[in-house]
């Protein structure tokens, strides 16, 4: 396996004054608790993943539980207190401010929950910022940025001003400007949560169409768990600075990790986010029909099809070769009975 | 029991006053103590007791300590004053080149460098003048009198009164509209009918190098403190000071260092205006979200580059309203820098007031007030306006109005050529109306005032007896006869009882430094003054502003009103009372009182207006009257806003009472006034101006404090 495009190894965040000197003499077991009443507070206790080339990570978890904290360590818009990251193999922490700088114009881009425009730029100068920061001439710069007002589809709104959008075609400006510069990692500091709901749900389809074209590294930042299901690869759910579970979503609404984890997998509908594959049982014996259906389905798919079975139904790969089955109790049970964590 | 149970602060409170009281009653006024009028207070007397400390004598009574605090800080003026000698005098003498005799000469530095400093004022002043109305100082500059006897048309012609009424007005346009437009071009028209053209001209040349120097050094200052926590804190105390500071007592020490002149003026005016300049600058920065410093930070700009594309212009407008802030002030500075020679409007003001030509005096006020208020407003319409889009535009579209400009200017020369000719008898009214030749009005308003005072001197006379005899003395009388210590106890209790320990200690210290000045008396009478002001200006501005609050063209309205009186530089508030009351301490007063209701309307007004939408629906929907809810839900809320208003009218009060001194108090600034004639006046100037921004320094204290927990407390920010 190719080297993960970002490493963190025990990354911990305190704020406070002697941050440091604590979370040394905690020897590696950081309690919140004795922390705050030293006044110092976790913001991420003890952070250890990886995410590899063109992984959408997505790191859930409700205010305070120190999501941003973790991504604001990882850009080092903030410096983490101790621990290990690494961006495609190179020592963030150890960077001096110029490398950083370099590192940000080529590799990174953000995108922010309150859009963070310029407000006396337009759309366009918005838009081609990074490139002019980078030192690109105005045409060229002006030309790219261009690109991106159409791959974001506010053509005809480039000489806008932030002022005169809308909260969603604001943040597709941010959205625009973070990609201005083709950067490999892409972060998204709870992109869509400022919007109302049903825009909110046409960007996030924005988003997925943009990234099955991009295949960018993200990290992308929620504490909307739905949102979480709909687009993570792997979700990594955090907790007061710790992250609780760390998986793909099927196997953190199938198995979750902890109560806590538990508790938001409970309202989730199973049918919506589980595919077959994720449900199935061996092949067996038993006498089954001519039905087939694939395993990499969304159970609510096919879920009428095999319920109108009184059979056991053939699962297939890709290739229409058998390499499972499943019956209509089990999937009954999945959507109806999954309360108990039985799989 | 149970009351003290449920009220414990006010049991407190009333402890305070008991004690107060039986301190001032168990101290008698010693016989040997006298209020004289016009001389220190401590005359050489034998019944004094006397020691010497740090250098200078103090004398006191040594059984009435408790009265008065023996003035051990005396020395402090006088070490001031060394020092300062020291530096400009004998301080790290050096050799330097000198131009005109062309050899070296050996002169101290300190003198070297300010006279280095005011050359480049005076040079720049002389610049922007010379545009304006001609001259040959700037060519001299750069090349020298015997090359101008040469050549005798090397002169900077000037430029005529039309090219500059409707350049301003075409600039006017472009900030703020046709409005704005007009009242530009009307008001300078006046200004030159009327005679005024030169003397307006100085000032604004003198503003236009003050307000763009102040600014560039309070945007630095602001963002070196914005970066530096440092920095921030070892400007603060010099920012707190210089908020509560009388403009007078700058005056002073600026006369040992830099002199008299326009120079001078610039100077100590960039003194005075750079602080507030500071403060918005880092209001404007602090007030930049977060989020976009980040999104600045991830698209990899460097650290200047985040300060120059991201921060400052996100924060614009205050930045923006730090300007408006500044050319105020700047006008406020250049009537009162007139003491020190700087020449203009403010000069010719001072020179009226000083002959009692009351109807000269509105004259050169009037226009004062009318370029104050033009650059006021546009300065503001700078800040709001919004960024436009030009890339769309073709070249004359974008660069309309500065050709426009390039045609007046051709007109006006052509107009000025004309007048040349037309004119015979010597004066071109076309290129500059003269000072005796304009239209005046000045013996109409000195006729309306003689009128005036024969029609009504009789009750004029009578309120003014009245006044003095009945509450001024009186209130006057009382506050000389409390002890030190007493009033001590009343004000560290009450630092103590609003915000503790460390209230108390800055309270205590402040009140301790004008204890142990030998001005301590004159401080009570400057105190007395200002309290007046403040009891009447408070009782005015809270019912006007709550009436006008009923309805909403009547708080617009009054709003707009008090932005106009803002404007107008405070030393022109002296003018319309002297007229009416002469020189007394009626006039001061009136004048406190009315400079001083501005903000005591202001922020009741604003403090109203604070009150949640949400809390009035919710108040309207539990069946309130209009009574119940001003008095239930709106005045709680508002109170802690007016209370900071309360903190801008005592500094507003002091200001004017200070500047009063002109007309004649017997108070600290009547010292300062002394101060600036005397050739040793600099300590004295500067250590009275120390006391008075102290004593605004106390009440602000308490006053920030008390409402920074109320708040806290109501949960409003």
């Amino acid at each position: 396996m190719s080297e993960p495009v970002i490493k963190c190894q025990s990354v911990y965040k305190i704020f406070g004054a002697n941050a440091e000197r604590m979370l040394k003499e905690a020897n590696g077991n950081v309690d919140a608790k004795t922390f705050q009443e030293n006044g110092c507070i976790v913001g991420v206790n003890n952070a250890s993943f990886e995410v590899s080339k063109g992984e959408m990570l997505v790191v859930m978890g409700l205010s305070g539980s120190g999501k941003s904290t973790l991504l604001r360590c990882i850009s080092r818009l903030t410096d983490a207190t101790g621990g290990k990251i690494f961006i495609e193999g190179q020592d963030l922490l150890n960077l001096n401010n110029k490398e950083l700088i370099e590192l940000r114009r080529n590799k990174m881009g953000m995108v922010f929950q309150s859009f963070a425009l310029l407000p006396h730029k337009t759309v366009l100068e918005n838009i081609a910022f990074p490139l002019q920061i980078k030192g690109i001439k105005t045409e060229n710069s002006i030309n790219k940025a261009m690109d991106m007002v159409k791959l974001v589809g506010l053509d005809g709104r480039e000489n806008y001003f932030p002022r005169e959008l809308s909260g969603g075609q604001q943040q597709r400006v941010g959205i625009a400007r973070s990609l201005a510069v083709e950067p490999d990692i892409w972060f998204l500091d709870e992109p869509f949560s400022a919007l109302d709901p049903l825009i909110r749900k046409e960007m996030q389809d924005e988003f997925l169409r943009l990234q099955e074209k991009l295949q960018k590294t993200i990290m992308f930042i929620t504490h909307d768990f739905d949102e979480a299901l709909k687009l993570a690869d792997r979700i990594a759910i955090m907790k007061d600075g710790i992250i609780e579970q760390l998986d793909t979503p099927a196997n953190i609404v199938l198995n979750p990790a902890t109560e806590y984890v538990r508790k938001f997998t409970e309202e989730v509908p199973r049918e919506k986010v589980l595919l077959i594959k994720d449900v199935m049982d061996e092949i067996t014996s038993d006498n089954m029909g001519d039905i087939k259906v694939s395993k990499d389905e969304i159970i609510e798919n096919v879920a009428e099809k095999i319920l109108t079975q009184e059979k056991t139904v053939a699962v297939t790969d890709g290739k229409n070769n058998i390499v499972g089955s499943i019956n209509p109790a089990k999937i009954i049970n999945t959507v109806f009975g999954g309360r108990k964590n039985n799989h | 029991m149970e009351l003290l149970k449920k009220y414990p602060k006010l049991f407190q409170w009333l402890f305070l006053l008991a004690v107060f009281f039986a301190l001032c009653f168990a101290i008698d006024v010693p016989e040997t103590y006298k209020f004289i009028r016009g001389q220190a207070e401590f005359v050489k007397d034998p019944n004094q007791s006397a020691f010497v400390f740090l250098g200078k004598e103090v004398r006191y009574y040594a059984f009435d300590v408790f009265w008065r605090l023996p003035p051990l800080l005396g020395w402090l003026p006088i070490w001031i004053n060394d020092s300062l000698f020291f530096l400009m005098n004998d301080w790290m003498p050096m050799e330097f080149w000198n131009e005109d005799t062309q050899e070296y000469k050996t002169r101290p530095l300190v003198l070297q460098i300010t006279r280095n400093l005011t050359a480049f004022m005076t040079f720049l002043i002389e610049l922007i003048r010379e545009i304006l109305l001609g001259g040959l100082e700037t060519i001299v500059a750069f090349t020298s009198w015997d090359w101008i006897d040469a050549n005798p048309w090397a002169e900077l012609p000037g430029l005529p009164w039309t090219i500059v009424a409707a350049g301003s007005a075409i600039l006017a346009y472009k900030l703020g509209g046709k409005g704005l437009a007009l009242y530009a071009l009307l008001s300078m028209t006046y200004i030159s009918i009327f005679g005024q053209w030169k003397p307006s001209m100085q000032t604004l040349s003198f503003i236009l190098v003050a307000a763009p120097l102040s600014f560039i050094f309070g945007l630095g200052l602001g963002v070196a403190a914005y970066k530096s926590k440092r920095v921030e804190k070892a400007l603060y105390p010099i920012l707190l000071v210089m908020q509560t500071m009388p403009q007078y007592a700058v005056l002073v020490p600026a006369l040992v260092l830099f002199g008299v002149g326009d120079h001078a003026a610039v100077i100590i005016t960039m003194i005075v205006a750079v602080p507030p300049m500071i403060l918005l600058t880092l209001l404007g920065l602090r007030a930049v979200p977060p989020e976009v410093i980040e999104a600045g930070r991830m698209s990899g700009c460097s650290n200047w580059q985040l300060m120059s594309k991201v921060l400052i212009p996100t924060a614009r407008r205050d930045i923006l309203i730090g300007v408006n802030q500044v050319i105020m002030v700047c006008f406020s500075m250049a009537v009162i820098s007139a003491f020190i020679g700087a020449k203009g409007l403010g000069f010719n003001l001072l020179l009226a007031l000083n002959q009692l030509n009351i109807g000269l005096a509105l004259e050169a006020g009037l226009c004062i007030s009318l370029i104050a208020i033009l650059l006021d407003k546009m300065s503001l319409a700078w800040a709001n306006k919004q960024v436009d889009y030009f890339g769309n535009l073709n070249f004359f579209q974008r660069n309309k109005n500065s050709l426009f400009f390039g045609v007046i200017v051709i007109v006006g020369i052509l107009l000025a050529y004309f007048g040349s000719i037309y004119f015979k008898d010597g004066y071109n009214y076309l290129f500059e109306v003269p000072h005796n030749k304009g239209i005046s009005t000045a013996d109409f308003w000195n006729k309306g005032v003689d009128w005036i005072f024969d029609t009504f001197f009789v009750y004029i006379k009578a309120f003014n007896t009245w006044l003095i005899v009945d509450v001024l003395q009186p209130m006057r009388a009382l506050y000389l006869r409390m002890p030190a210590v007493a009033t001590l106890v009343l004000v560290v209790g009450a630092g103590y009882l609003i915000g503790g320990v460390r209230s108390a200690l800055v309270v205590c210290g402040l009140t301790l430094f004008i204890a142990l000045s030998p001005w301590w008396d004159r401080a009570l009478v400057t105190t007395y003054m200002a309290t007046f002001g403040v009891l009447v200006s408070c009782t005015i501005g809270f019912t006007v502003g709550t009436l006008c609050f009923q309805n909403k063209h009547s708080t617009n309205f009054m709003l707009n009103v008090c932005d106009i009186f803002q404007t107008f530089p405070s030393f022109v508030y002296l003018i319309p009372v002297m007229m009416l009351f002469g020189i007394t301490d009626t006039s001061v007063l009136i004048a406190v009182i009315v400079y001083a209701t501005i903000p005591a309307t202001r922020y009741t007004i604003e403090g109203l207006r604070s009150v949640p939408a949400g809390l009035h629906d919710a108040a309207t929907m539990s069946g309130v009257t209009k009574f119940q809810r001003l008095f239930k839900i709106e005045f709680p809320l508002a109170f802690p806003h007016m209370m900071l208003g309360l903190n801008q009218t005592i500094v507003f009060a002091l200001f004017m009472v200070i500047i009063g001194a002109f007309i004649g108090t017997e108070d600290l600034g009547q010292y300062i006034l002394k101060a600036l004639s005397d050739k040793k006046g600099a300590g004295i100037g500067l250590t009275l101006g120390i006391c008075v921004a102290f004593i605004g320094l106390i009440f602000d204290n308490l006053i920030r404090t008390w409402v920074g927990q109320r708040k806290k407390h109501l949960g409003i920010d």
